[in-house]
């Protein structure tokens, strides 16, 4: 357990001085020391899912915290929780499932629902509400709602005297540890495989003699193109610098390392280019569930002239981006402000500010990011697919449960 | 907006002011749009308005814009202004157009009837000076053809010239420089001396070109002869046409974003893409320019030059440069290494030195002044455009000069002449360049409320003179500058307005979406506009005037009436300029941003640093101007009404 403490207590400190930078990083971090917390709690007999969910959502809300900003840390908590959930909903379906043909009690499904804090309520009404929260509404689950509520009374008659511990509890408690990590590790490949997975969608999407406009700089949007690159598609590249942090500069280094026609704009330059391009394609830092997206500052303008233009707008986003919540004004709340020695050198101004009274006051601005209303984005692509900005709510809701919403 | 106003100009007569006026103006100056203001700008806006006036009754301007009054009495009311006119400077408008009437006793108005329905007041002088212009353009045309007399033909422009032709001419340019400078001069002796030096340049420059492969000394000259000869018809007309041949001849190697227009279309920039076009400027050309490694493939038509590597080269040359005048050395040098730079400072400059080159002229025997000079202003102004493209501001600032030279009556003296074209190069820079802004900041400063937030984009002199304005009428604002790479001209108007104590954000042009939900109105610079509404500006404006029009937030841009011009652009890609691209690999005073430092000569990595963009209309509330505040839809008719008299000032 110390040790846990401390890697969470570390990890929180890296994540306050910002000393993570991208969301894939982030919330790669964030799921291996989930990990690590979740395979060292010590899960008590009874209601394991529920102290693993106790546990994940209390590191959780530390890092959050540490961070508020980096929406990736609060997805991936919550894609963990959400895969306890459903680890131990299939579990307790699995031994639902055998109890039902052995008929007897559900003693263990009680517990769990006791544990979880609601003793009225009996497994089946718990599996049946966490199954209509989780899965999608296809037909098939539709029509079976309506005789699983029904049954609903009657298993919790049924069920509701017996109290023994059975031999096969501590290997079931194993088996949902062991189930949850395996989720995590699943997850874990998921996030660092959502670059090819994205990528192998590129050749659908670029063909040949295209130009496209990209800004900041995004593994995912790197990795897009060099895979139609190598696809034998040739194409140019425009890529805005991106100042103040000029990630631009960094993009096109690696894009001409590739072997990539490169040409790097000023930034002011965007919107007179923008009617050269066919597609503009950028990675995203986070996708609301509104569709909205959150990126690098500049992305709004970059935006608003491909809508002027009807220049396709295109963003990449692995699902450890996509965020459930729905913004409020985005672009003051989910922002941020770096230093603005970025911007102005530190003494270049102090001559004319120090007069007392006589002179004016000088702020300097310099935001982290910039929030691109759903309306003008064409597609967003992630590694499930390509999805309308309309359906990312329906999207994100597959990936968390409803519970976990608000930390 | 404008379609409830249209049917009001034709209905109302009576509104007499040029769009949107100043609410804090009396209605009983609506009469008289300009007099009560006192500055002299005004005054003079308002004395070269009758021309004007006197045409909208003619039935030609059903126009948007509300054009000055139609006074039904024009010939009493005009005495009195030309007057005035004529008190302000040597030469009155009115005495052109009396000598060039009876220069042309029948030309003045066969020439001009079928593209203004002017000519029909050819009973008032106004008229005729204002329609001066097209005549001499006209002349032009016709003298160039060369094959056809002179009077009544109107069609022959330079972009339909044979191509020998046009060769020919560029031929005998060069020639007629060279025998000028053959001929011993009467000058200052330090600029003889200068010449001598120079002289013996010129054989070895004539070896070199020589060398170059183009034709040879002897059959250029012949070239040269044979178009004298060409151009001869078109002499015995009048001397006046003669100079008009000559503006015509040196128009053509003016280069390409400075032209005159023969007829209404503007003509053809030079495309640098067009490879025998660019071997032949290169051939005349002074600034010895490398041509860039990496070009931009979608830039081809622009010049793209390593940038850097003129300067010491022409400072080398200073010595051997033949007919170049010292005070446009130096500005163009200063043009190249970025000294000045802003359409108004540029403009304000040249015509500086062209004032130089004025004073210090003396025709050549056996010369006219009209023709030389304007052959000497084109070379330098042909020099100026090696050094940096011109803005349009300055090609219109040209077309003032030549015009003014062309229009010299040959009865006055040399002396007489080159004060009379001092005089009115002054008058062009006090009145339509230093007096337009002091209109502009009078009109601009009304929209400036307490509480204002209000935003500009780069260094606009105006912009920052309605600020400054505004501050010391102790309104309570605050200003965000946004700036951008590679000049950030925003750092030094930020510096200037906190000296004088303005509060100000500074921040740059990414994080314009984050910092516009405080803005109450945008007001932004220009560095011409076109007369499809287009601004033509700093680039980046045309961003900030999108996201403010996204916002909701009024976009008001301030730009003075000399740099409207009648060319139409939809795209930032077919007219722009280039500039350094190592300036975009390089951020400066930031040491630790060095991706690209090694990869600047990769073949697969090019950089572009544009200068200008294009703002499209829609994203335009309202273009001050010193005639007023219009709406962009309002361009044409500002360019098409008082680009005319532009050039009588």
């Amino acid at each position: 357990m110390p040790d846990v403490q401390s890697m969470v207590a570390e990890f929180v400190n890296k994540l306050r001085k910002r000393k993570i930078e991208g969301s894939q990083a982030t919330a790669k971090c964030t799921v291996e020391l989930l990990r690590s917390v979740i395979s060292h709690q010590r899960v008590p007999h009874a209601n394991q899912a529920a102290a693993l969910i106790d546990a994940v959502k209390a590191v959780g809300q530390q890092l959050v915290a540490a961070n508020p900003v980096e929406l990736a840390v609060g997805n991936v908590v919550r894609r963990v929780l959400h895969i306890i959930r459903e680890e131990d909903l299939s579990l307790t379906t699995a031994a639902m499932a055998g109890l039902d043909l052995l008929d007897a009690s559900d003693d263990d499904d009680i517990d769990n629902c006791k544990g979880i804090g609601y003793p009225a309520m009996s497994a089946a009404v718990v599996a049946a509400a966490a199954r209509s929260t989780l899965r999608p509404p296809s037909l098939q689950t539709l029509l079976e709602g309506t005789p699983e509520s029904a049954t609903v009374p009657y298993t919790s008659s049924s069920g509701a005297d017996s109290e023994s511990k059975t031999a096969d509890k501590s290997s079931l408690t194993r088996k949902l540890k062991h189930d949850v990590i395996e989720g995590v590790n699943q997850l874990i490949q998921e996030i660092s495989g959502c670059h090819e997975q994205i990528a192998e969608q590129a050749i659908e999407h670029i063909h040949q003699n295209e130009v496209i406009l990209t800004l900041g700089s995004s593994r995912t949007v790197l990795e897009f193109l060099c895979a139609a690159k190598e696809k034998k598609r040739s194409f140019r590249v425009f890529v805005a610098e991106g100042a103040p942090r000029y990630q631009g500069h960094l993009l096109a280094k690696e894009l001409v390392a590739r072997g990539l026609q490169t040409t790097v704009i000023t930034d002011s330059a965007v919107f007179a280019m923008i009617s050269r391009v066919n597609m503009v394609i950028i990675g995203a830092h986070a996708v609301m569930a509104n569709g909205g997206v959150i990126g690098p500052v500049g992305v709004n303008m970059a935006a608003l002239a491909a809508k002027k233009h009807a220049v396709p707008f295109v963003v990449l986003a692995g699902s450890h981006k996509l965020c459930p919540l729905y913004p409020h004004n985005p672009e003051v709340l989910l922002n941020e402000l770096r230093s603005p020695s970025e911007l102005l050198d530190f003494g270049e101004f102090s001559d004319c500010l120090d007069f007392g009274a006589g002179s004016g006051s000088l702020q300097v601005v310099n935001p982290t990011f910039d929030y691109v209303p759903p309306n003008l984005v064409s597609l967003f692509i992630t590694d499930t697919g390509g999805h309308n900005p309309s359906y990312m709510y329906r999207l994100i809701a597959d990936y968390y449960s409803a519970d976990d919403l608000v930390m | 907006m404008e379609s409830r106003r249209n049917p009001r100009a034709v209905v109302d007569p009576k509104v007499r002011q040029v769009g949107f006026f100043t609410s804090s103006q009396p209605e009983s100056s609506s009469t008289q749009p300009h007099q009560q203001q006192t500055d002299p700008i005004s005054a003079s806006a308002s004395a070269s308005s009758p021309p004007v006036s006197t045409i909208s009754p003619s039935g030609n301007s059903l126009s948007p814009v509300m054009i000055p009054p139609p006074r039904l009495n024009s010939s009493d009311t005009f005495p009195l202004r030309g007057a005035a006119a004529g008190a302000s400077s040597a030469v009155s408008p009115s005495s052109f157009s009396y000598s060039n009437r009876r220069d042309f006793p029948d030309g003045s108005t066969t020439a001009s009837p079928g593209r203004h329905s002017r000519g029909s007041f050819v009973k008032s002088s106004t008229p005729v000076a204002s329609s001066l212009p097209g005549i001499g353009m006209d002349s032009m045309a016709a003298a160039k053809s060369s094959s056809v007399p002179a009077s009544g033909l109107t069609t022959v422009s330079v972009a339909t010239m044979p191509p020998g032709l046009a060769e020919k001419a560029s031929g005998m340019e060069v020639q007629s420089d060279q025998k000028k400078n053959s001929k011993p001069l009467k000058e200052k002796t330090t600029k003889a001396e200068r010449r001598a030096i120079q002289e013996a340049q010129r054989a070895a420059k004539a070896a070199a070109k020589a060398d170059g492969g183009k034709v040879p000394p002897g059959t250029s000259a012949s070239v040269a002869s044979t178009s004298v000869k060409a151009a001869k018809p078109a002499k015995p007309s009048t001397q006046k046409n003669e100079v008009a041949v000559a503006a015509g001849v040196t128009e053509k190697k003016g280069g390409p974003s400075e032209k005159d227009r023969k007829k209404d279309a503007p003509h053809p920039r030079m495309q640098y893409d067009d490879e025998s076009r660019v071997v032949k400027a290169k051939r005349r050309a002074v600034v010895k320019q490398t041509e860039a490694k990496n070009r931009v493939e979608l830039f081809r038509h622009l010049p793209q030059y390593e940038h850097g590597t003129q300067l010491p080269d022409l400072e080398a040359k200073f010595f051997q440069l033949d007919p170049m005048h010292p005070a446009v050395y130096k500005v163009g040098l200063q043009y190249l290494s970025g000294d000045i730079s802003g359409g108004n400072a540029r403009c304000i400059a040249m015509l500086q030195a062209f004032q130089e080159v004025v004073k210090d002229y003396s025709t050549p025997p056996e010369k006219n002044l009209n023709r030389d000079m304007t052959a000497k202003i084109s070379s330098y102004v042909s020099f100026l455009i090696e050094c940096r493209p011109l803005s349009i501001s300055m090609g219109n600032a040209i077309r003032f000069v030549k015009n003014r030279i062309a229009k010299l009556p040959i009865t006055l003296s040399e002396s007489e002449a080159k004060a009379a074209l001092q005089s009115d190069i002054e008058r062009f820079i006090n009145d339509k360049i230093i007096g337009a802004d002091m209109v502009i900041v009078k009109h601009a400063v009304t929209k400036i409320r307490d509480g204002d937030v209000l935003l500009t984009y780069g260094s606009p002199t105006a912009v920052e003179m309605i600020l400054l304005h505004a501050h010391e009428l102790k309104k309570k604002f605050r200003v965000l500058v946004v700036d951008s790479r590679p000049k950030l001209e925003g750092q030094l108007l930020l510096r200037r307005l906190i000296k004088r104590g303005i509060s100000c954000t500074y921040t740059h042009i990414n994080a314009i979406s984050y910092i516009m939900h405080e803005v109450t109105k945008v007001f932004l610079g220009a560095s011409s506009v076109l007369s499809n509404g287009t601004v033509y500006s700093r680039v980046g404006t045309a961003c900030v005037a999108m996201v403010a029009s996204a916002f909701r937030v009024p976009v008001l841009v301030c730009c003075e009436a000399y740099k409207f011009h009648e060319r139409v652009q939809l795209d930032s890609i077919c007219s722009n300029e280039l500039g350094d691209p190592n300036a975009i690999s390089k951020v400066h005073g930031r040491e630790d941003i060095n991706y690209l430092d090694g990869l600047t000569n990769n073949a697969n990595l090019q950089f572009l640093n544009l200068m200008y963009d294009a703002t499209p209309s829609d994203y335009i509330s309202m273009i001050i101007t010193d005639y007023g505040m219009v709406p962009p839809t309002s361009v044409p008719v500002i360019v098409r009404e008082y680009q005319k008299e532009h050039l009588l000032v």
